[in-house]
């Protein structure tokens, strides 16, 4: 019998590498110590700074940000103007105008949660053995408590020279387009930005969503401003004055301020991220000038399709990608898989757990 | 169940020696490509032509879920219109491809890849950013792969 002959492997035999749930952990197989009792699920383990709800299926940032202050502002705006602007203008105009106004103010809340509860994005950290992989590969002669200098890859895209950086916190060269956030502790792909208004990254799974959300906004606060406004000017008909008006109704005065003080921002807003769908950049890229030419050489953004339509199009329209963290994927029943003769070092995923 | 006892019978003659991590190719964007160059930890194991036609099969599929047009712009404006509430019922063309992957590395697993002592993961496993192989060794022989560097990140010129 010959010693290098090669067992035939039963795929199906081995620890699953796809996700499927393994069977529940029958007793430490050199493990760290887990219970043996119910098995983990990815999301509970997740090295990053979010937090999980509903057993993984919604994750949000660590700091919520201004979130409910958003969230409260649209709720009491939006429900002053049906309690006191809709029944008058109901009267004197239309009933299409709670209507309107319902439609949207819906539309501006989902779409609102859906940014916020949605994964941006989040590129899983390298696995140990993907880490040393690449360690290999970059002549790395300094002790590990020392950080070397940043290290750089250069790629060429379309014609175009673009350099990855490598991350230190997820151990890997981020694909293009990707940035770590510091706020999250996560590499999120096509990072926009981190958004307090929202509480979450803005990233490739929820641009989207987050550029509905202010367009439908800028409608919603456009239109609230222009009926309470009409309201207004309506009652305060026939001499009554502006002042009247507003005891009459005081709700749209606050309404009116709210209104006024938002809509110039968000439309200024809407009207930037429109530009940035255009000519498929990210906030990120035009704030640090990654395609502007400033530094005189012929550069151009590698990723637009050279045509508006198609630009927005493949942005707004394109395939949702999935997310790839696998919150509610299990984690394999025995982490140790590897031998002696590869890395010994544990899995960061099973050794940190989300505070 | 039984699974797991043949687990515990291959651990005793099949051992985990090396793996090879294939990765992304950016020429064309931040589409989800991968390197076709054929890493040389495998050219004991494995002939060339399976290994790219693996790969690129694998970056046939990855390009038709990530297709723009048609069909996508199509799904793009009714999740629009519904204020993308479709997404929490319908499941998407990308997710439909991405099991159609998972079924097509199975089963080059279970007819290439295993008869051979190598074992392909799926990269959605880790995070679409590499294809890795990993190289099992029958315990009795040395493990002659392992400690080698792998070539596959090169930089695409």
């Amino acid at each position: 019998m010959k010693n290098c002959e090669y067992q035939q492997i039963d795929p199906q035999a081995l620890p699953p590498a796809t996700p499927n749930p393994p069977p529940p952990p029958r007793g430490p197989h050199g493990d760290r110590g887990e219970e043996p009792t119910a098995p983990r699920r990815k999301w509970q383990v997740f090295p990053g700074k979010n937090r999980f709800y509903c057993d993984g299926r919604i994750i949000v940032a660590r700091q919520s940000g201004v979130l409910p202050l958003t969230l409260g502002l649209i709720i009491v705006t939006c429900g002053l103007f049906f309690i006191f602007d809709c029944p008058f203008l109901v009267k004197h105009l239309t009933s299409c105008i709670p209507v309107i106004g319902g439609l949207l103010f819906v539309f501006v809340v989902i779409t609102l949660l859906q940014t916020s509860l949605t994964d941006p994005g989040i590129l899983p950290r390298a696995t140990p053995d993907e880490a040393a992989d690449i360690e290999k590969q970059i002549d790395n002669t300094g002790n590990a408590s020392y950080r070397p200098p940043p290290r750089t890859k250069e790629v060429l895209i379309n014609q175009q020279v673009v350099k990855l950086k490598y991350c230190f916190t997820c151990k890997m060269f981020r694909p293009p387009r990707t940035s770590h956030c510091s706020l999250c502790d996560n590499c999120v792909e096509r990072f926009d930005h981190h958004c307090p208004w929202v509480g979450n990254c803005v990233g490739k799974r929820n641009y989207r969503f987050f550029y509905t959300f202010i367009v439908s906004l800028s409608f919603l606060t456009a239109f609230i401003f222009g009926c309470v406004t009409t309201h207004l000017a309506l009652r305060a008909q026939g001499g009554k004055g502006l002042m009247f008006a507003l005891q009459e109704s005081p709700g749209s005065a606050v309404e009116l301020v709210v209104c006024f003080f938002s809509v110039w921002s968000i439309l200024g807003l809407s009207g930037f991220h429109t530009y940035l769908v255009s000519s498929n950049l990210t906030t990120n890229e035009d704030i640090k000038g990654s395609w502007s030419g400033k530094s005189g050489e012929d550069v151009s953004n590698p990723y637009s399709h050279k045509n508006i339509f198609v630009n927005c199009c493949s942005v707004l329209c394109g395939p949702m990608p999935p997310s790839l963290i696998d919150r509610r994927g299990f984690l394999p029943a025995d982490e140790s898989v590897q031998t002696a003769a590869v890395d010994t070092e544990l899995p960061t995923l099973a050794t940190k757990s989300v505070p | 169940m039984s699974t797991f006892h043949n687990l515990q019978e291959l651990r005793h003659s099949a051992s985990l020696a090396n793996k090879v991590f294939i990765q992304r190719d950016y020429s064309e964007g931040t589409t989800c490509r991968f390197q076709t160059k054929f890493p040389s930890e495998l050219e004991s194991r494995i002939e060339r032509t399976l290994f790219e036609d693996t790969v690129k099969t694998l970056n046939n599929y990855y390009a038709e879920a990530e297709k723009i047009g048609g069909q996508s712009y199509l799904e793009g404006c009714l999740a629009c219109a519904t204020a993308y509430l479709i997404f929490l019922c319908m499941e998407t063309r990308y997710e439909k491809v991405l099991k159609k992957i998972a079924k097509y590395i199975q089963e080059q697993n279970e007819k290439v890849y295993a008869p051979r002592g190598l074992l392909v993961t799926d990269p959605i496993d880790r995070g679409m950013r590499v294809i890795e192989i990993s190289i099992y060794e029958d315990r009795g022989s040395s493990g002659s792969s392992s400690g080698s560097s792998s070539v596959s990140g090169s930089t695409a010129r």
